[in-house]
C-alpha cells in the first residue's frame, strides 16, 4: 500500500486540471463533481474488489467515461470549451481520449497551478486555491492546515474560483513568454505553501509534512517543462529539499518541537540534502539571484555544519544581509538577528533585535518574544528572558509550541542548564 | 459453521480523496482480516445506487432509489461464523459503522 500512499489525492489533481480543459474554467465545479464521483465508485468497487492493477488509470478512465456522458448528455444545456462545442459524437471520443492522453494531462495540470496563481487573487487565495485544486484537500483540510475557521476559507475559496470562473480558458503555458512572466508567481505560491508547513501554526505533525511534501512536488513538475527551468525555480526546489531534510528531527523522540539549535541532526535526511545540494549546484547559472537562491544558501550552510556550533554563522549573517535587500521582511531580519547573536554575542543580537524596522509586524509571532527570551537568557538576565518567554507563551499556536515555551519558561526559573 | 449475508447501507464517502482513500483503505484490511481469518465465503459485491423496480402483477416497472438514499443497500458480503453472535462481532468491524448513516445487516442464510 505504500507506493499509493496519497493516490487519491494526487491523481484528484490531475483529473480537476483535464476535466476543467474539457469542460472550460467556468464549469469548475461540474469538473469536481466528476472527480468526486469518479472517487465514490473507486471507494465501492475496490473495496469489495480489492485495487485494480493501474489504479491511477482506473481512475482516470472513470473519469473519463463520466466526461464524454456528462459531453452527450448536457451538450445543449452548457456550453463546454470551444474545441469540443460542436463536434459530433463519433469525434468527441477521439478527442476526449486526446485529451486524457498523459503528456495532455501533465499540461493540463501545469495549466491549472498556472492559473491558480493569477495575480488578480491575493497571494493567500493563489495559495488557497492550489491546495484546493491540484491537491484536494478539503476546505476543512485547509482551515486546520492554516488554523484559519472553515467559514474564512470557505468565503476565500469561493471567490477564487469565481475568478478562475471568468476566465476565458485555463492559462496557456505553452507560449513561453507568458509562462515567463507567470512563473514568479507559482514560486511565489509554492514557497508559501511550503513555509506553511514548515513553519506554520498546525500541531498535526502530518498536515505540514503533507504541505511540505506537496509543495515539493508542483514544484518539481514546474521544473519539467524547459521554460520552468530558470535558475530561480532550481533555487525553489533546492530550499524545499534542504529544508524538508530537516523535518524529522524538529520533533523530538517525546513528540516536543526542537529547534534548529537542539536538534538531532543524525536524523536530518541526507538523501534530501544531496538532493538538494544538487539542486543548488544546478540554480548557480545565470545572473538573477533571487531571494530563492539566498535562502537555499542558508540551508546549504545549516545541512553542512554538524552541530549548531560549528555553523559558519558569519556566511549566514551576510546572506541575510543580501537578503535583506532583496527582499526585506521582519522575519528576515529576525533570523538575521539570532545568525548575529551566533556570530558576536547575545548582546550584539539584542541590538539587531532593537533595531527591526517594522517589528509590531512580529508582536502576535511566537518566536520573535521566544528569540528575545532566549538572548537575554544567554545574557544572564533570567527575569527578562522568563517575562519574554511568557509572552510567547501566551501566543503558543498549538499544543507543542506550548510545552516547548513552557518548558522554556521553566528553564529561566529554575536555572538549569540550556539543554544540548 | 453457518453462512451469514452482510448487507452494507449508508453513504460511504468522504470530505476529500484523501479522506476517501483512507476510508478505502480501511475497508480492504478489514475484508484481508476477515479472508485470513477464514470467515470470508464470498467478498460479494458493490450495488449501484439506482435501478428499476418491478412490482405486482402487472410487473409495472418504476425507477429506483428506493426509499432514501441512506437506506439503500450498497452492497453485500458472505460471510462465515459459527453461529449468529459470531457473524455481528465480526460486523462490528466494518469501517461503513464509522460514517453517520452506516448499518450492516447481518442475516443468517436458511439452510437446506
Amino acid at each position: 500500500m505504500e507506493t499509493y500512499d496519497h493516490l487519491f489525492r494526487r491523481e484528484a489533481g490531475r483529473m480537476v486540471a483535464t476535466l476543467t480543459r474539457i469542460f472550460g474554467p467556468h464549469n469548475l465545479t461540474l469538473a469536481e463533481d466528476v472527480v468526486q464521483d469518479a472517487f465514490c465508485r473507486a471507494l465501492e468497487v475496490w473495496k469489495f474488489h480489492g485495487m485494480p492493477d493501474n489504479p491511477a488509470a482506473w481512475l482516470m478512465a472513470t473519469a473519463k467515461n463520466r466526461a464524454l456522458d456528462v459531453l452527450r448528455r448536457e451538450s445543449t444545456a452548457r456550453r463546454f470549451a470551444p474545441e469540443l462545442g460542436r463536434l459530433l459524437d463519433s469525434a468527441l471520443v477521439p478527442a476526449v481520449e486526446e485529451l486524457f492522453g498523459a503528456n495532455a494531462i501533465k499540461d493540463d495540470l501545469l495549466r491549472m497551478m498556472f492559473s491558480c496563481c493569477d495575480p488578480r487573487l491575493p497571494e493567500e487565495a493563489q495559495v488557497a486555491l492550489v491546495l484546493h485544486i491540484l491537491c484536494a484537500f478539503s476546505v476543512d483540510e485547509i482551515a486546520g492546515a492554516f488554523v484559519s475557521t472553515q467559514a474564512a476559507i470557505e468565503k476565500r475559496i469561493t471567490r477564487a474560483k469565481k475568478t478562475l470562473a471568468r476566465s476565458k480558458g485555463l492559462f496557456d503555458v505553452a507560449v513561453a513568454s507568458e509562462f515567463s512572466a507567470r512563473l514568479p508567481a507559482v514560486q511565489r505560491a509554492l514557497y508559501l505553501l511550503f513555509n506553511e508547513g514548515y513553519h506554520g501554526a498546525s500541531s498535526e505533525r502530518s498536515v505540514r509534512v503533507d504541505l511540505c511534501r506537496e509543495a515539493m512536488r508542483l514544484t518539481c513538475l514546474i521544473l519539467a517543462p524547459p521554460p520552468g527551468k530558470p535558475p530561480a525555480t532550481h533555487a525553489l526546489a533546492a530550499l524545499m529539499y534542504l529544508g524538508a531534510s530537516r523535518l524529522p528531527a524538529r520533533v523530538d523522540a517525546s513528540g516536543n518541537l526542537s529547534s534548529l539549535f537542539d536538534q538531532d541532526r543524525s536524523q536530518w535526511d541526507q538523501e534530501l540534502v544531496a538532493q538538494g545540494l544538487n539542486l543548488l549546484d544546478l540554480s548557480a547559472s545565470g545572473s538573477e539571484l533571487t531571494e530563492y537562491h539566498v535562502e537555499a544558501a542558508i540551508a546549504g550552510v545549516h545541512a553542512a555544519a554538524h552541530c549548531a556550533q560549528e555553523t559558519d554563522w558569519g556566511t549566514i549573517v551576510s546572506l541575510y544581509d543580501t537578503l535583506m535587500t532583496i527582499r526585506p521582511s521582519p522575519i528576515v531580519a529576525l533570523n538575521r538577528a539570532i545568525a548575529v547573536a551566533q556570530c558576536h554575542g547575545p548582546e550584539r543580537g539584542l541590538e539587531e533585535m532593537q533595531r527591526i524596522a517594522d517589528a509590531n509586524r512580529l508582536a502576535a509571532y511566537p518566536f520573535y518574544h521566544a528569540a528575545l527570551g532566549e538572548l537575554e537568557l544567554r545574557s544572564g538576565r533570567r527575569e527578562v528572558a522568563r517575562d519574554h518567554f511568557r509572552a510567547a507563551l501566551r501566543l503558543a499556536r498549538n499544543p507543542m509550541e506550548h510545552r516547548f515555551l513552557e518548558q522554556r519558561v521553566t528553564v529561566c526559573e529554575n536555572g538549569s542548564p540550556r539543554q544540548g | 459453521m453457518s453462512e451469514y449475508v452482510f448487507l452494507y447501507r449508508g453513504a460511504d464517502r468522504g470530505a476529500s480523496p484523501e479522506m476517501m482513500q483512507q476510508r478505502m483503505q480501511k475497508w480492504m484490511a478489514w475484508m484481508k482480516e476477515l479472508g485470513e481469518k477464514g470467515h470470508l465465503k464470498d467478498r460479494g459485491h458493490p450495488l449501484e445506487r439506482v435501478g428499476k423496480l418491478v412490482r405486482g402483477k402487472k410487473k409495472a416497472v418504476t425507477d429506483g432509489p428506493f426509499a432514501e438514499a441512506k437506506d439503500a443497500i450498497g452492497g453485500y458480503t458472505l460471510i462465515e461464523a459459527s453461529d449468529l453472535d459470531q457473524a455481528v462481532e465480526l460486523s462490528k468491524g466494518c469501517p461503513i459503522l464509522e460514517t453517520e448513516d452506516g448499518v450492516v445487516e447481518v442475516r443468517p442464510i436458511m439452510k437446506m
